[in-house]
């Protein structure tokens, strides 16, 4: 099976998670979107280690699911106390910084 | 011990009077006027005893240089401020500060309702110190000086009434037009400096003849603007009639006996100067020629009494000018006349202050008339003033006007037959317009209001004015009278004159002497007599009648404000209009512009930060496929 085909996937995968985060008002969908979009850079990493046969791009995932991970927390945290103190889970209504 | 020394305190008597009344307020308003006589008549007598020491001396010797201080020490050019006593500057010390304690004496009684007579004599102070700077000085520079001081006290006294719009206008048309004449002054002083390194006298006047014609030129043209300016000649000459708005005593003192006649002493002062340059000397004379037809042309038409005197100034001070600009032959009568004009033209002025203030400040004279029974000593001595200026033996007026007439017949070409006939018939018409104002005034029926008649206008109660005011009119009506005469007595006043002006061989006229005598006495007499047949002998009509058009335009200054307004005040507003426009327009405009410019793409930037978290990470992924979009072309 060709390795194209998990490259096309990762494609396909970030084009979904970026309208996921464009098109979604809801922040845990729209975060939900960005999870997405890593883990879809994770897959060409690894398609391309796997391709060059060696194995940086794989430690680097390692590292992405390591930072995506941390991310998480502390986005999650702040969606959850943004949620708490303004009763609204859209991103569009976080707009304080503008008015 | 030396009183010429002393010279310096001629100026600052007055002056520090004047400081002082000024800066009391009215803390001094009760003995403020006192102390304004008293320091005018303190620089009296120290310039009478300064004339009997220079009298003491051998002619030679009677010129003095007082210096006082360094007063603009710059590198190699240092002013110095100095004080020059010489027969002429001591002459014109003794007319201002004598016919001007005399006007401070008669200005007591004249002001003594106004509130504001205290800061009156301040300024009348003021004036004479700054006159005598004028007079005194030893440079141009410091001269300016005086020149400009005594603008100021012009400015200050024409419009001392300044509650009323009219006569606050009349101050600063006089004001701004004797700006004119002194931008001349500041030429005149530019080209010295550039052509002698110097605006002294000893240098200036030391190295006139070895310089060219065309700076000398260039100089005396510029002095003669100055002149113009400052002695109400053609034609600057607009803003002496609207002086009158001034308290009579100023027009006396100011506008007729010593500040309007400081651009003949700048003239004669200058006399090397215009040695070098026949062309501005031709100047002068016919400015002056011109101004004397133009004053006495004027005075012909005018119904204000002080209008007419003042127009009888402006045409005197043309027969100065004329004679300053005949060149040395003329200056001592210049001078003499002068000193004759200070004295009976100060009197007729206070004599019209008489006249105003019996007749509750009425200056119309067709409102006048027969005065002569309720003001006898305001008529006698007006009847002195009135006898000098016209040239009736043995009048101070005769003599020295005679003199000018004659100086004007002398010289070759068009010249002597030009200005000679000028002079003579100005004597003429001077005889007829002096003759009515006095006529008008004293004599023939009364026209005004007298509580028994029907005449219009309020009620007059005419009555002669108090001895504060009739003695100054006395003494100098008694100038008038022998002033003349007395200096002619073997050319004293000449031979005074001359370490000044320069000996100068008599010279004949193209006539005989007695012909342009017996013809001026001839055409004085008609002129008088016309005035009698026509405003004594029969009645004046109180309405002004219409009159020909000569009248009408004389009524109107010959038109000289229309003039000034067509030529210089409206293109001048236009002017000033134009900038203002483009100032806002492009200046502004382009200042203004570029802030609302900004702004506005301001504007337009800030709607691009509108706060959706969306549409930022729209414009991210955006970005990144267009550089992405690029990298890749790029490699391809």
């Amino acid at each position: 099976m060709s390795l194209v085909n998990y490259l096309v996937l990762s494609g396909i995968l970030f084009s979904i998670g970026s309208i996921a985060v464009l098109t979604r008002r809801n922040a845990i969908i729209a975060f939900m979107g960005v999870e997405l979009m890593l883990n879809a850079a994770n897959l060409t990493l690894v398609t391309f280690g796997r391709l060059h046969g060696d194995l940086h791009g794989q430690v680097i995932a390692f590292f992405v699911m390591v930072v995506a991970a941390a991310e998480v927390v502390i986005g999650l945290a702040i969606i959850v106390s943004i949620f708490r103190t303004r009763g609204s889970a859209s991103i569009d209504d976080a707009n304080l910084l503008k008015s | 011990m030396d009183t010429l020394n002393l010279a310096w305190l001629l100026v600052a008597i007055p002056l520090v009077s004047s400081a002082v009344l000024l800066l009391l307020g009215r803390g001094s308003d009760a003995w403020g006027h006192w102390l304004g006589v008293l320091a005018s008549a303190a620089s009296a007598v120290l310039a009478i005893v300064i004339l009997v020491q220079l009298l003491g001396l051998g002619a030679d010797d009677r010129t003095a240089n007082v210096h006082l201080f360094d007063w603009i020490p710059a590198g190699d050019l240092t002013v110095s401020a100095g004080l020059l006593v010489d027969p002429l500057s001591v002459t014109f010390a003794i007319l201002i500060t004598f016919v001007g304690t005399l006007i401070h004496i008669y200005a007591v009684a004249y002001m003594s309702h106004d509130v504001d007579r205290r800061r009156f004599f301040a300024y009348l102070n003021l004036f004479i110190a700054a006159m005598l700077v004028l007079v005194l000085a030893d440079s141009y520079a410091l001269l300016f000086l005086g020149w400009e001081g005594v603008g100021l006290a012009s400015y200050l006294l024409i419009g001392f009434w300044n509650q009323n719009t009219e006569y606050a206008v009349a101050a600063k048309k006089a004001f701004v037009m004797n700006r004119v004449g002194d931008m001349g002054m500041l030429v005149a002083m530019m080209a010295m400096f550039a052509t002698f390194g110097a605006v002294d006298f000893d240098t200036v006047f030391g190295a006139a003849d070895g310089a060219g014609e065309g700076a000398m030129t260039l100089i005396g043209l510029m002095l003669v603007l100055a002149a113009c300016g400052k002695s109400a000649q053609f034609p600057l000459q607009a803003w002496l009639g609207d002086a009158m708005a001034g308290p009579t005593p100023v027009s006396a003192l100011i506008h007729a006996a010593t500040m309007v006649t400081a651009g003949v002493y700048l003239i004669v002062r200058s006399g090397p100067i215009f040695e070098q340059t026949p062309t501005a000397q031709l100047v002068a004379a016919i400015v002056g020629a011109v101004t004397l037809l133009f004053g006495a042309i004027v005075g012909c038409a005018k119904d204000d009494i002080k209008k007419v005197l003042a127009a009888s100034t402006m045409s005197q001070i043309g027969y100065m000018m004329l004679a300053a600009g005949l060149g040395p032959i003329g200056y001592a009568f210049a001078i003499f006349h002068l000193i004759t004009h200070g004295f009976f033209k100060a009197g007729m002025f206070l004599g019209a202050g008489s006249v105003m203030h019996g007749m509750g400040d009425e200056v119309n004279m067709r409102g006048f008339g027969n005065l002569s029974r309720y003001m006898k000593v305001t008529w006698i001595t007006f009847m002195a003033g009135w006898l000098a200026i016209i040239g009736i033996p043995p009048f101070s007026g005769f003599w020295s006007k005679d003199k000018i007439i004659e100086s004007a017949f002398v010289g070759e070409g068009w010249q002597p037959w030009v200005f000679g006939t000028v002079a003579l018939v100005g004597a003429g018409i001077t005889a007829f317009y002096m003759s009515r104002l006095f006529f008008m005034t004293f004599h023939g029926k009364a026209r005004w209001n007298d509580g028994k008649n029907d005449l219009p206008g309020p009620e007059r109660t005419p009555h002669e004015s108090p001895a504060l005011m009739t003695v100054p009119m006395i003494v100098l009506a008694i100038g008038a009278i022998g002033l003349g005469g007395l200096l002619t007595i073997g050319d004293s006043f000449v031979t005074w004159l001359e370490p000044v002006t320069g000996h100068v061989e008599h010279h004949e006229p193209v006539l005989p002497i007695p012909v342009i005598m017996v013809t001026t006495i001839v055409l004085v007499l008609l002129g008088a007599g016309l005035a009698w047949r026509q405003y004594a002998a029969s009645a004046v009509p109180v309405a002004p009648p219409t009159g020909s058009v000569l009248t009408r335009a004389a009524r109107a200054d010959l038109y000289q404000d229309a003039v000034n307004e067509g030529v210089f005040m409206r293109p001048g507003q236009h002017l000033t209009r134009t900038l203002v426009y483009t100032d806002t327009a492009v200046v502004d405009g382009a200042v203004n512009g570029l802030g609302s410019g900004t702004l506005g793409w301001g504007e337009r930037l800030r709607r691009l930060q509108n706060g959706f978290v969306r549409s930022y990470a729209a414009v991210m992924l955006i970005g990144v496929i267009g550089a992405l979009v690029v990298v890749l072309a790029s490699r391809v």
